[in-house]
């Protein structure tokens, strides 16, 4: 019990010092605002299908393109923030030490996602944790506020508003 | 487009003025009598008020103008398009997702309807903790029913959806008393879709009542501009100076709008408001701007059901339970109303906890689901402080909150009852909205499981979709921002008329209190001006 606590206690140091050092390294962006390239478009890809689970074919891009139009809508400093989330876990260091996956986003397995996302859910770090919620609401909001999600979930627009929308 | 009637095309076609800021070529200079900051419940009972009576008024609205023909009940348009980012406001710990509207007509064109006067107990308590000696019930009843007459605030006749029947099937069988909502709406067709704005113009927001009333008595509206700061000569305000938006609603445009007024009012709720005072670098003598901003921070309890429940049909909230405010002192441990969401599905699958397979699950059960959320009654306790407005580098606001011991505790009671409850209705299964519950089978299993959850932000799902104070009246200047009637304690020319009035919480969906005490602040003003 003892040994684990300190384990705990030794995990969330170094989570904290390497979030410090992975944070110096993070270039800092060029403007405000989020400015998504080709690697964020793969991320996004690789997290919804841990995040989210199986989808149907089209559905990773259907999320992937949502996302990016969703953290567009936002104001500039939240997406200056999302900017900061999506760096730092491109960073070959941090995302080996905080996220704890080894090989690089495109290479990684679908449960060492599932276990990155499982380990920011639950981590003792309000600043881990704040980055999977955040991760949680785009990707949900990507897919289930998509019609292509709905028949899944047995959901649909009132029957009376046919035709009248 | 929709095929339902949209007043604005019509009124529009006949000459209201109203320009969308993010299609100025040029600056726009303007003069006016009364520039209104905001067009939500504030603004748009004031603009009406002082537009009918003959005075020049000016609305600049940070948000766009969408009208019925937009409205497509969609949660994926509607939530970048009404309201403030994108429905994912968040306190400054990223602990509390708060709704707030941005758009003409402001959280009143996306709220749910539900329609209460300020509880006794809460004007009681302004009055004796607070000095605001004026504000009973008795005083405060000609302008509820003056609101409720002008936004067809009656109680709503038809059968509660099958969401909020769990909640009144809950509380007949455990014996908590109960109610049935008033509601401001018109001819409502018991859609559900009130939080993506209202497809049939049947919820009477300001979008479709004082704002248009307004403009038909010549006041004009401005739309997508964002003001920077009130123009501040010694103790009086000359006007405010504003940045004109991109048609995308996030980037200045470059185009300065300024607005040269006899008389400012601020109605950008309880986040703008104190935002623009801070930018605008007010004075602020006692350090009272910006404080006791409170949220009644929200807990979600899911249950599962056999039957279908449908939660996103029907009337969003039609019932409600005040017994977990009655049962205590107002400052004791924090009280809660109890009441229901609608539940769509990008909102519900952004706000269940979990991921991969058994959010699937979670997911795929949805017609079966109820949500049941308990509000807390923030800013009566001596601890309840509430939160505090900051500005950011870029002068964007964010409301700092950090919920401690007295919130946290009344959050596992609020969890308890809610399960309690929901099994009492005939639930199968109940989550409460923490990352760390599971479906629990039986009331004892949630017992044990609520007991032990981490009350933590980031693990406890807390939202909320009320914002208030932060520019609160009191009697002196030496502990508030405004008197009884929004005027600022120092600018004399400045009134504040929107929920960041409040001094604590209202302790009940706030609309029909803003409601109430803007045409009691608005026609104050009009008689100054007279």
């Amino acid at each position: 019990m003892r040994l684990s606590r300190r384990q705990l206690l030794h995990t969330g140091l170094l989570g904290g010092l390497t979030l410090a050092v992975a944070g110096r390294l993070a270039l800092p962006p060029a403007a405000p605002g989020f400015a998504a390239n080709v690697a964020d478009r793969q991320l996004i890809t690789v997290l919804a299908r841990g995040m989210l689970g199986p989808l149907p074919a089209s559905g990773p891009l259907q999320v992937t393109g949502n996302v990016l139009a969703a953290i567009d809508s936002l104001p500039l400093a939240l997406q200056t923030e999302l900017r900061q989330l999506f760096d730092l876990l491109q960073q070959p260091l941090a995302r080996r030490l905080l996220a704890g996956v080894a090989a690089p986003w495109q290479d990684a397995s679908d449960e060492d996602v599932r276990a990155f996302l499982q380990r920011w859910r639950h981590s003792r770090l309000s600043l881990l944790r704040s980055g999977y919620q955040a991760l949680h609401s785009l990707l949900y909001a990507a897919w289930y506020g998509d019609a292509a999600s709905w028949p899944g979930i047995d959901y649909r627009l009132p029957p009376t508003m046919k035709g009248l929308l | 487009m929709s095929r339902l009637p949209d007043p604005w095309q019509t009124g529009l076609a006949a000459g209201w003025r109203v320009t969308d800021a993010s299609q100025l070529e040029r600056d726009l200079q303007l003069e006016c009598d009364v520039a209104i900051v905001g067009s939500g419940a504030g603004g748009g009972m004031a603009a009406e008020l002082l537009a009918k009576a003959g005075l020049r008024v000016v609305l600049l609205e940070e948000g766009a103008l969408h009208s019925s023909s937009d409205f497509r009940l969609d949660e994926a348009q509607a939530y970048p398009q009404l309201y403030q980012e994108s429905a994912n406001r968040q306190t400054a710990d990223k602990g509390i997702t708060i709704l707030q509207g941005r758009c003409v007509g402001g959280s009143s064109t996306v709220n749910w309807t539900s329609s209460f006067r300020t509880p006794a107990a809460t004007l009681d308590w302004w009055r004796q903790a607070h000095g605001l000696g004026e504000l009973s019930a008795a005083a405060m009843q000609p302008w509820f029913e003056r609101a409720e007459a002008r936004l067809g605030i009656v109680p709503w006749q038809t059968d509660p959806n099958a969401n909020n029947a769990v909640l009144a099937r809950g509380c007949e069988a455990l014996g908590l008393s109960h109610g049935r909502m008033q509601r401001n709406v018109r001819g409502c067709w018991n859609l559900g879709y009130c939080g993506t704005g209202c497809a049939t113009n049947a919820k009477q927001s300001m979008l479709v009542s004082t704002i248009p009333a307004a403009l038909a008595a010549g006041a004009q509206l401005l739309t997508r501009v964002r003001v920077r700061q009130l123009q501040l000569t010694g103790e009086r305000v000359d006007g405010v100076l504003a940045d004109a938006l991109l048609a995308d609603g996030v980037r200045r445009s470059g185009r300065l709008v300024t607005v040269t007024a006899r008389q400012v009012v601020l109605s950008a709720g309880a986040i703008g408001t104190p935002a623009i005072l801070l930018r605008s670098r007010a004075p602020d003598p006692y350090r009272q701007l910006g404080r006791r901003t409170f949220l009644h921070p929200v807990l979600l309890s899911g249950a599962i059901f056999a039957e279908r429940i449908e939660g996103y049909y029907g009337a969003p909230q039609s019932v409600y339970s005040d017994h977990f405010l009655h049962n205590g002192a107002i400052d004791g441990p924090l009280g809660y109303k109890l009441e229901v969401p609608p539940i769509h599905p990008l909102i519900m699958a952004a706000t269940l906890p979990g991921n991969g397979a058994a959010h699937q699950r979670l997911m795929q059960r949805m017609p079966h689901l109820n949500v049941t959320l308990a509000l807390l009654r923030d800013g009566f306790h001596p601890q309840s402080v509430g939160g505090q407005v900051r500005l950011r580098g870029d002068g964007s606001p964010v409301l700092d909150y950090p919920l401690g011991a007295v919130e946290w505790e009344a959050a596992r009671r609020a969890l308890l009852s809610m399960a309690e409850l929901q099994f009492a209705a005939g639930a199968r299964a109940v989550l409460p909205v923490h990352e760390d519950a599971g479906l629990a089978r039986s009331w004892r299993q949630a017992r044990q499981m609520i007991a032990a959850l981490p009350m933590q932000i980031l693990r406890t799902r807390v939202v909320s979709a009320h914002v208030m104070g932060g520019a609160a009246m009191a009697a002196d200047q030496r502990h508030g921002v405004v008197d009884g009637y929004g005027r600022h304690w120092q600018l004399q020319n400045l009134t504040v008329i929107d929920g960041s009035l409040f001094p604590t919480s209202i302790g009940a969906n706030p609309q029909l209190s803003v409601y109430g005490f803007a045409l009691r602040a608005a026609q104050a003003l009009r008689q100054r001006m007279a």
